[in-house]
């Protein structure tokens, strides 16, 4: 098994970046939302996987791991935040959530 | 230890209504009316003639405690002639205050008066303070009760009118405090002592260009309060909206700040560029005349017209100030008082119109003398005093102003004389739409309460009184008038002026 | 005797103050006793007080009686002090005097009438103010009772304030008189400057050393008390607003707007008279603006129908013969036309007051007629009057004043001829108006009958008018009628015995007899069968509206002012604080749109403000 380029790495983690961001801007569903933020995060901890794996250092992976905590973090406060608006509003339209607009 | 009790006292009071009322309602007010009789009574023992003891000449009384030593802030109040006029007028009107709301304001009791008594120490204090730090302390204070009574017990747009409000008295003080402290540090820079001291700052020497801009930040300050034309226009709104207790105070006392602090401040801490100024202030004066006049004569809220005929009956007062002689200084000062009287009344009496037929529009009032013959007489009466009839107080005010300003400058009399016209057009409008005509079945209103009677009797014996002997006001103002003499004593180009006409 | 003095105005004020303190407590006869009696008291004392004073030849012991010291500002000291000299004293008597006797017919004028308290207190106040303008040593003192006679003028105009159009009358006269009033008032700012001091004799003595005869100064300040003169005489170009204060209930009109307020202008200039003679300019403008008055108005009551507004015009012509005679330094028959004048004119318009309440307040002249028959005692009166006013030759008091007056004009030089010439056609004027008023209401075919009986209350100050209507004249004859010089007398010492009638012509004398006669002649060829023949032209309507004074101070003062505050209702300035306000909350709007509250939205921004952030580090 060849080793992957990092230019290729890095530019399979920015298509999956865009493809999430796309997702959290078009989806109006909160659910996929959060999923799609799954998405960009775990292409943020690719890059920093091939990064490592360029520069030969484990640095990359670390941060890959810190990524991993911060994505389950976000995903149990995301998740509680959602089923709340779910029970006060029953709905999961990101906007219908907009009453802190100024 | 007198003039500190001045002050501490109703805000003492106002704690204690504060607490009581939640009980009681009437308590709050007799708390403030007991605190002002025993002002009363302290203002009345310092009124008598006693020579002070080691004050300079023209000071009645004097208090001095440190409170920031080591920026040269210190507690120090000092009282005049001037200082104690304004003070009885202050206590006098804001009596009247508390009387005319007795029945009136129902919602809050507790705190309106702790409004109330806060403001007035507030104002008690500027015109007894004389560090200009704790001069502008108090300036501050007496705001924002008066903030809350317009905003909490006005009418209907009353938020607008106390935001209005609070904005450009809080905007101008802002230059205030800048113009002090630039005014302290000119005066560390030359004398290399840091005070706020007023009389350690009165003869600060500083370049022409220096003086003007200070002149100016204080001036803008009290032209605001005053109010002095292009700064006018909260004015309106603000008397509008604010109940009758707080249009009495706005027009009677918070206006005379102004013209209290260009006469104690604006001109002695800067007489030349005061002096130089002198075109503009008296053009301006002449403008607030007419400008409120005419703006007077078009108005269809009856407070709107007696707020405006404040703007043009307080251009006098500015034109008298910077006319800057003996006698037009005399006439603002009387003008002052007659006209915080008189358009206390009408304000009272408006009032009351108000809160009997709910309307101010004096196009669905009229014939209200079928009614209340009364109440309507009591109203022409203090009409025709606003529009300066001889014999009653604003007349003297008005005549000895112009006959200063004469002195001046004869083009600034005669327009000022033409304004008194158009106060006649304003007061008698006001005085034909609001009384006469056909009875009105929307418009039938009952005669005055009690103690309407009993401060409108009162009122009328005060205008009355000034307008046929000013003497004992004019004895009492008359030291701290002269002794603006050597203070602006680089302002000997002015009085040289003033006396150049007298040798024919 | 002296100190006596000071209740002389004081208990009309008095009476005034307590009639509106207790209206309502007295009843109408307590009303009745309190306010004509006061002026009755006041009359009474004036009277004992004339009698105390006047000495061998009629002349009068002048005396001051300082009451209290008003103010002291350094120099400037006015005092409340009340003068008594010969001019005062007459001024007094007249007030005093016919003011009773108008008080007395108002009594039963104003029966029933729902405000007679309050017509009482004003008619009191008015008496009291009037007192102290002419018994003031001090112009300010004098300016007091000026304003004061003002304002009496406007509550009585407006009496019946029901009705919009009496408060607009009220109103222009008040303000009208308030724009001469602010000439005045700063004539009393240069004399006050000048001399630093207001009070009149003292005035007067500094003006005659310091200023020179003809000079800028005298007649800067000469001229703005003419001013202030005019406006209160309704004279050019400030008359307008008399014959509209006719709004006023009769009695009203005879006091204060025929016999004494309205004199007031002649009053001042007569009392400053020093002044006066330092500026002949002054003096001329004086006397041509009294000659056009006289002849414009009279011509403007030729057309009037409205038996108030005849008197009126013939008020404002008659002050213009004041006026002239003050314009020619005949100071002394000015006040005796100023006394005369009360008589007949107070007497006129009381009488015309006892035919209107009697036709049920028809003023209307062309509805009247034929009253002879059912009013002879007013008729009578009404025809003395009327004598007195056309100077019937001879045996009415008119023709003796106004002799005086056209005698000084034509004593004065070439401007005094014409002067006279002015008068002259205005004497003829003058007979062939009243007259034609006369014939109209009492001869001819009646056209409806009046009501009721005239009272002893309204009968008693007829008679004594007409009385003095025509005996008044016996205060001051010609050399070649007599000689008597009561009047001069009494007025010698203020005026100095500068006498007219020296060189006296008989041509012009003469002349001057046969004119009214010649006016009435052709009244009674116009009018002698009632209302016959009117000549209805584009003239007359002119005429009739007071040569469109009205028309053209509206366009060119009220108009334009009414203009400039409809434009400016909302105050301009104002609007640039809440353009501000206004500014700040649009500003605030559009930033806020951003904040729309959509997460994606945010993201968006988010993700775009990253990759402009990168773009600019990578590509810079």
């Amino acid at each position: 098994m060849g080793a992957v380029a990092p230019a290729n790495a890095i530019l399979l983690a920015a298509i999956l970046f865009g493809l999430g961001l796309a997702g959290v801007l078009i989806r109006r569903n909160l659910i996929f939302m959060l999923m799609s933020i799954e998405v960009m995060l775990n292409a943020t901890g690719l890059a920093f996987v091939a990064g490592g794996a360029r520069w030969g250092q484990a640095d990359g992976q670390v941060m890959f791991l810190l990524v991993l905590t911060l994505a389950a973090a976000e995903i149990s406060v995301g998740l509680a935040l959602i089923l709340l608006l779910q029970t006060r509003r029953p709905t999961l339209d990101s906007d219908v959530g907009n009453r802190l607009k100024g | 230890m007198m003039l500190p009790a001045l002050i501490v006292i109703p805000l003492l009071a106002a704690l204690v209504a504060c607490l009581g009322g939640r009980t009681r309602a009437n308590w709050p007010r007799r708390v403030t009316v007991g605190a002002l009789l025993l002002d009363a009574l302290i203002l009345a023992e310092l009124t008598r003639p006693v020579p002070a003891i080691g004050l300079a000449p023209g000071w009645l009384a004097h208090f001095d405690a440190p409170w920031i030593p080591q920026l040269g802030i210190s507690l120090r109040l000092d009282m005049d002639g001037l200082s104690l006029l304004l003070l009885w007028l202050t206590l006098a009107l804001t009596l009247a205050s508390v009387a005319i709301s007795w029945r009136e304001v129902t919602a809050h009791v507790g705190f309106f008066h702790v409004c109330l008594l806060a403001t007035t120490a507030g104002i008690i204090g500027v015109f007894l303070a004389t560090d200009l730090f704790l001069f502008f302390f108090f300036w501050e204070i007496m705001l924002v009760p008066m903030y809350f009574l317009v905003a909490i017990w006005g009418h209907e747009r009353r938020v607008h009118a106390a935001i209005k409000f609070f904005l450009f008295t809080q905007g101008s003080g802002l230059l205030m405090l800048l113009a002090i402290f630039a005014l302290a540090f000119v005066h560390r820079q030359s004398t290399g002592e840091f005070t706020f001291d007023y009389f350690k700052l009165l003869h600060t020497p500083m370049s022409s260009g220096t003086g003007m801009l200070l002149m100016l930040g204080f001036f803008i300050a009290f032209a605001v309060k005053l109010p002095v034309v292009p700064f006018h226009s909260w004015l309106p709104d603000t008397h509008t909206q604010a109940p009758t207790a707080g249009s009495v105070l706005l027009a009677g006392i918070l206006l005379k700040t102004g013209a209290y602090g260009l006469i104690r401040f604006t001109i002695p801490l800067f007489p030349d560029a005061a002096h130089r100024f002198t075109p503009i202030a008296l053009a301006l004066g002449v403008l607030g005349i007419l400008y409120g006049a005419v703006l007077a004569i078009g108005q269809t809220d009856m407070k709107r017209l007696v707020a405006y005929s404040s703007v043009s009956h307080l251009g006098f007062v500015l034109l008298g100030i910077f006319a800057w002689n003996t006698l037009a200084l005399q006439g603002a000062v009387i003008q002052m008082i007659a006209h915080g009287i008189s358009t206390g009344a009408l304000f009272i009496l408006v009032g009351s119109v108000q809160d009997r037929l709910h309307t101010r529009d004096l196009r669905h009032l009229g014939g209200l003398w079928h009614g209340a013959p009364r109440f309507s007489a009591v109203f022409l009466f203090f009409a025709i005093a606003s529009l300066g009839l001889p014999g009653l107080g604003n007349f003297v005010g008005e005549f000895l102003t112009l006959l200063g300003t004469w002195r001046v400058s004869p083009p600034a009399a005669v327009l000022g004389a033409v304004g008194l016209v158009m106060a006649a057009v304003y007061a008698l409008l006001l005085v034909a739409r609001a009384l006469l005509g056909p009875a009105n079945p929307q418009a039938v209103m009952g005669e005055l309460s009690g103690r309407h009677r009993v401060t409108m009797a009162a009122m009328i014996v005060a205008i009355v009184a000034l307008g046929v002997y000013p003497q004992p006001v004019i004895d009492m103002a008359s030291p701290s008038l002269l002794h603006l003499g050597p203070l602006s004593a680089r302002a000997a180009p002015l009085l040289h002026l003033a006396s150049r006409q007298d040798q024919p | 005797m002296q100190q006596l003095l000071a209740l002389v105005p004081a208990l009309p004020l008095l009476a005034a103050v307590l009639l509106m303190l207790a209206a309502t407590r007295i009843g109408t006869n307590g009303v009745r006793i309190l306010g004509v009696g006061s002026v009755a008291l006041s009359a009474l004392l004036a009277c004992r007080i004339a009698v105390a004073q006047i000495g061998a030849g009629w002349a009068v012991q002048p005396f001051d009686v300082t009451l209290w010291h008003w103010m002291r500002i350094g120099d400037f000291a006015p005092d409340v002090t009340l003068h008594l000299d010969g001019l005062s004293l007459v001024m007094m008597l007249v007030i005093t005097v016919i003011g009773f006797l108008i008080h007395l017919y108002a009594s039963a004028y104003l029966d029933g009438d729902p405000g007679y308290a309050r017509f009482f207190a004003c008619m009191n106040l008015f008496v009291a103010a009037m007192l102290t303008l002419v018994l003031a040593n001090d112009l300010l003192l004098l300016y007091v009772g000026w304003e004061g006679v003002g304002l009496c003028s406007y509550l009585l105009i407006g009496f019946w304030y029901d009705d919009p159009a009496n408060g607009r009358a009220a109103r222009k006269a008040f303000i009208v008189t308030r724009v001469g009033d602010t000439a005045l008032i700063s004539g009393l700012f240069l004399l006050a400057t000048s001399f630093g001091t207001l009070s009149i004799p003292s005035l007067m003595q500094h003006a005659t050393t310091s200023w020179p005869i003809g000079t800028a100064m005298p007649t800067l300040a000469a001229f703005l008390l003419l001013g202030g003169a005019l406006g209160k005489s309704a004279q050019l170009p400030l008359q307008t607003w008399l014959v509209d204060a006719m709004a006023g209930p009769t009695p009203v009109s005879a006091l204060i707007h025929a016999a004494t307020m309205v004199t007031a202008g002649v009053y001042l200039i007569a009392r400053t008279h020093v002044l006066f003679a330092l500026a002949p300019d002054a003096l001329l403008v004086t006397g041509l603006i009294g000659a056009a008055t006289l002849l414009l108005s009279g011509a403007s009551a030729l057309v009037q129908t409205d038996i108030k507004r005849v008197l009126a015009y013939s008020t404002i012509s008659q002050i213009g013969y004041m006026f002239l005679a003050l314009g020619v330094g005949a100071w002394d028959a000015a006040i005796f036309h100023l006394v005369t004048h009360a008589f007949f004119k107070a007497l006129l318009f009381l009488a015309a007051g006892a035919v209107i309440l009697r036709m049920h307040h028809e003023q209307d002249i062309t509805r009247m007629g034929g009253l002879r028959t059912a009013m002879p005692g007013v008729f009578v009166v009404f025809a003395i009057g009327s004598a007195s006013l056309a100077a019937l030759p001879l045996v009415t008091a008119g023709f003796y004043s106004k002799e005086a007056i056209l005698g000084g004009a034509w004593d004065s030089g070439p401007s005094g001829r014409l002067l006279w010439c002015a008068g002259v056609v205005g004497a003829f004027l003058t007979a062939l108006y009243i007259f034609r008023l006369l014939f109209i209401v009492f001869l001819g075919e009646q056209h409806r009958h009046p009501h009721g009986v005239t009272g002893w209350r309204i009968g008693v100050p007829l008679g004594v008018l007409a009385i003095l209507a025509v005996v008044g004249g016996g205060l001051q004859t010609p050399a070649l009628l007599g000689g008597i010089a009561i009047m001069p007398g009494i007025l010698g010492g203020v005026f100095g015995s500068a006498s007219h009638e020296g060189a006296l012509a008989l041509l012009p004398l003469v002349l001057a007899s046969l004119v009214p006669l010649a006016g009435i002649a052709l009244a009674w060829r116009w009018y002698g069968g009632g209302l016959a023949s009117r000549f209805e032209t584009q003239f007359t309507g002119l005429l009739l509206r007071g040569w469109d004074f009205d028309r053209a101070y509206d366009r060119m003062i009220v108009q334009p002012l009414m203009w400039l505050v409809r434009v400016n209702h909302h105050d301009i300035v104002d609007s640039f604080y809440e353009g501000l306000g206004k500014l700040a909350q649009r500003t605030h709007a559009g930033l806020s749109l951003s904040e729309n509250g959509r997460v994606r939205w945010y993201a968006g921004w988010l993700a775009a403000g990253s990759v402009a952030a990168l773009a600019i580090a990578v590509l810079s």
